[in-house]
């Protein structure tokens, strides 16, 4: 009796196994649309996990958002299906000018994906770190950097404070948890921003590690707290 | 033959009683279900009716969406490991204090079907008639209320929506009413309402009069800052009005709000501020138990012990010692910051942090744990169970252990495991009762416990029994503040500074303030420790735009913590604790004496952080998916 319950539970998982697996239905997006957000072809530097765009894509029902992130480094990558899009920006706090259609309306770009594709978003950012040297010495980190303005109009923007960040990971910025210690020096104690210095001593790492990894920052006035970033650096001592 | 007529007449018989008219035979009235107008026939039916929707408010906190609706912006510490995420993310998601749309509107919709009924109901007598339909309106005036400051301008639904079943709902479909059209919309509801409703202190737990002129000012309130301090972050903002408020209507609406404001205080209605006891502290803490004698409450979520309608606040927060379910692991959750501790002010109007050091960085010894807090406002003792106090008349027993000569600590997790102390034998308790330990959740971890809305009653803090202490929504205290605010607004500190102090006096600051010394930072510092805990510190930050000033993200130090109080724009990112220890020194005069720390809880690893895209909770894709015209909340 009992092989008998074996063999009917055995048959059953066989012709379930057989029977049950048919392929998905659709096969799995594979155009990869990547690039980077970049003004003259240099990449913006953001904070992890802080600002994204919006791809919209035509030809369906409802309307719905893919929520993309740009990465640290100002690079962004997407798997999509083929098809046409709308990339937007619908943050206005970035660092950067995004065209609005009417005032307070991001204005978007039109892609069409029929192969993957690369391509950099230019945009104007408001400010932009230039030639930054950050130096490792006895304990101590230095950085010199030239903040250049780039919106110059009446829509640019102030400096709030500028900063120089240390982290023990690549993750480096203003934000909690993701600096082990920082260096500020407020706008307007800024007296050539063609030649800003930082410096800070690298406290205790716990465990010990022989490198750390540096940025400097401008914080810019009004923009809910918005940071751009230099490249982030790896140190060693 | 006779059967044939017997036929014939069985025939006839069928076909002249059996048939009925279809519509005759297949309608008949369920005997289970009131139709419309019988469910509006009868006064007592209809208040039942009235019951469901008064419960179905959404209020910030409230104690049937738990204790943790009370927590989080670093004005306390969440005591409860699932709860440990409040002070450990950092940033709030652009879909917090969001609402349920569809349940929301569903609850609309309700609203406005009783008021449709209501004015159709032929078996109402007409005053009771015109008041059901004043409650209807106002719960719908407070629902939109409640919507417009978590969203801005929703879409103002004012009619039962129908669908024709065409296949093409695009004619239901609204956009969204601009957000200053949605304050119009509540101020001009409790405008035309405030007469149908019945005036009087007694009545609490429906709407009154004094109800809605209160949410009348508290509107207009919020629209006029909204207004004027708008301006400072005008990223906040959607080009078709449905985020923020032109700057020139400001005046306008602190006009309003002063008026209504006005309206109440001088009114004949009979509110008044709290005062039935000698103890300040303790006529604080009683002005939220006490239902019968209290001329302060204007508007209430009712509740009552062994109704059926109960709550677990006292029973999650009471203190670990005392608790009737500390077996059970259900105390101590919500424990107020020292951040929120430093704001109270001293006796004299002065700011100043609770002394734990002297001025060269050594310790203060105390001989009593409460002399710490001494000379300060009294609603600072009435807000919180501090060290020392009592509660259901038994102190708290809250010390963190033994500090040594040596600046060390000697403590142990656990407060019943005796241990002798170094050099002796003899082994003694190490660690209060109610804690605080860094990691032992239902017990305090700051130091503090609360003390707003805790039920002394016994048996409050069961489970089984639960509390009947009643949720406060509109009080005649609030009202004076937000006179007083509207006051400022419009250029009279001085009758700013006359209803202030009335609220001071009654917390035993009874130095007055002149009209010089109010300032904006003394508006948004009377706020925050008069109303602490009651669901009004994020909208009152949100529509200053101080939000994203004071939880800026960044780390909180020590130095910024004790500098700066009483400043609107202070740092308030990481819920801070005081720990009071026993100083063990045998020998040394200050032996058994209390010294204090400053201590962040170790579980605090994050930092409050509020983006410009937190100003106005995201209104999720499934809206705007299903409806087109709904445009998207800014930087999100």
């Amino acid at each position: 009796m009992k092989i008998k319950i074996y063999h009917i539970l055995f048959i059953a998982l066989f012709a379930i196994s057989i029977f049950s697996c048919k392929k998905d239905n659709y096969k799995p997006p594979t155009l990869t649309l990547s690039g980077k957000v970049a003004y003259k072809g240099e990449a913006l530097q953001f904070q992890y996990n802080q600002f994204g765009f919006e791809l919209y894509q035509y030809g369906f029902g409802r309307v719905g958002a893919i929520g993309q992130i740009f990465a640290p480094d100002g690079t962004f990558s997407a798997l999509l299906f083929a098809g046409d899009y709308k990339l937007t920006i619908p943050n206005a706090t970035v660092p950067f000018k995004w065209n609005q259609t009417v005032p307070g309306i991001p204005d978007s770009i039109a892609i069409n994906l029929t192969a993957s594709k690369t391509m950099d978003i230019e945009v104007i950012p408001f400010y932009m770190i230039r030639t930054p040297q950050i130096t490792a010495s006895a304990g101590k980190v230095n950085a010199t950097f030239k903040a250049e303005k780039i919106i110059t109009d009446a829509t640019g923007k102030g400096i709030e404070k500028v900063a120089l960040f240390i982290n023990k990971t690549q993750f480096v910025s203003s934000g909690n948890n993701e600096s082990v210690q920082t260096a500020e020096l407020d706008g307007a104690a800024i007296t050539d921003p063609n030649n800003i210095t930082l410096s800070l001593s690298v406290p205790a790492l716990v465990p010990t590690q022989t490198y750390i990894f540096a940025r400097v920052g401008i914080k810019i006035k009004d923009l809910g707290g918005s940071w751009i970033y230099s490249p982030v650096q790896k140190l060693t001592f | 033959m006779k059967k044939i007529i017997s036929i014939a007449l069985l025939t006839f018989l069928i076909g002249f009683t059996g048939c009925k008219k279809d519509s005759d035979f297949l309608t008949i009235d369920p005997t289970s279900i009131l139709n419309n107008q019988q469910a509006f026939s009868d006064p007592q039916q209809v208040v039942s009716i009235l019951a469901d929707l008064y419960t179905r408010q959404n209020d910030f906190s409230s104690f049937n969406r738990g204790w943790s609706s009370f927590a989080d912006f670093s004005e306390s510490f969440p005591s409860d490991g699932g709860a440990y995420n409040i002070v450990q993310r950092n940033d709030w998601g652009f879909g917090e204090w969001g609402v349920n749309w569809f349940d929301s509107y569903g609850y609309i919709r309700e609203l406005n079907l009783f008021i449709a009924r209501d004015s159709a109901a032929t078996g109402l007598s007409a005053p009771d008639k015109a008041r059901f339909m004043a409650e209807g309106r106002f719960l719908r005036a407070n629902y939109y209320f409640e919507l417009v400051k978590r969203m801005g301008g929703v879409p103002l639904i004012l009619e039962q929506l129908k669908y024709d079943f065409s296949g093409d709902p695009t004619y239901l479909q609204r956009p969204r009413a601009k957000e200053s059209d949605i304050y119009d919309f509540v101020i001009s509801e409790a405008e035309a309402i405030k007469n149908l409703l019945p005036a009087g202190v007694k009545e609490k737990s429906r709407a009154s009069k004094g109800a809605a002129l209160a949410m009348e000012a508290r509107a207009a309130l919020y629209a006029g800052s909204i207004a004027k301090y708008g301006v400072t972050t005008p990223l906040v903002s959607l080009s078709g009005g449905e985020v923020g408020i032109p700057n020139a209507k400001g005046n306008e609406y602190y006009t309003i709000a002063l008026r209504a404001a006005q309206e109440i205080i001088t009114g004949t209605d009979g509110y008044s501020l709290y005062k039935n006891k000698t103890d300040l502290a303790d006529n604080f803490a009683n002005l939220f138990l006490d239902k019968d004698a209290n001329n302060e409450t204007i508007l209430i979520e009712d509740y009552k012990v062994k109704s059926g309608k109960v709550h677990g606040f006292t029973t999650n927060n009471q203190p670990f010692s005392s608790g009737e379910e500390s077996g059970n692991g259900d105390a101590g959750r919500l424990n107020p910051s020292l951040n929120l501790v430093e704001a109270f002010e001293n006796l004299d109007n002065t700011y100043s942090p609770i002394p734990y050091r002297d001025g060269s960085g050594n310790p203060i010894y105390y001989t009593n744990q409460l002399d710490i807090f001494a000379g300060r406002d009294a609603r600072l003792a009435g807000t919180i169970i501090l060290p020392g106090a009592t509660f259901k008349g038994q102190q708290v027993d809250i010390w963190a252990g033994y500090k040594l000569a040596d600046g060390s600590v000697f403590t142990t997790q656990d407060a019943s495991k005796l241990v002798a102390l170094p050099g002796t034998t003899n082994p003694v308790q190490v660690l209060g009762k109610d804690g605080p330990y860094n990691g032992n959740d239902k017990r305090t971890q700051s130091g503090f416990y609360i003390r707003k809305y805790l039920d002394p009653t016994p048996g409050a803090g069961s489970r089984g029994t639960n509390s009947g202490v009643a949720f406060i929504r509109y009080r005649y205290a609030e009202v004076l503040l937000n006179a007083a605010e509207a006051a400022f607004e419009l250029g009279q500190p001085d009758v700013a500074a006359g209803y202030m102090n009335q609220v001071r006096a009654r917390a035993g600051l009874v130095i007055p303030l002149t009209a010089g010394q109010i300032t904006f930072d003394r508006i948004v510092h009377e706020r925050r420790v008069e109303l602490a805990f009651e669901g009004h510190i994020l909208f009152d930050l949100k529509r200053w735009r101080l939000a994203h000033v004071v939880w800026d993200g960044q780390k909180m130090t020590i130095p910024d913590l004790l500098t700066n109080i009483g400043t609107a724009t202070k740092r308030n990112t990481q819920p801070y604790g005081l720990w009071p220890y026993k100083y063990y020194n045998p020998g040394n005069p200050n032996n058994g004496k209390w010294v204090y720390d400053v201590v962040l809880p170790n579980l605090v690893t994050g930092a409050n952080k509020f983006q410009f895209g937190n100003y106005y909770s995201q209104i999720g894709s499934d809206v705007t998916g299903a409806n087109p015209k709904i445009v998207k909340q800014p930087n999100q």
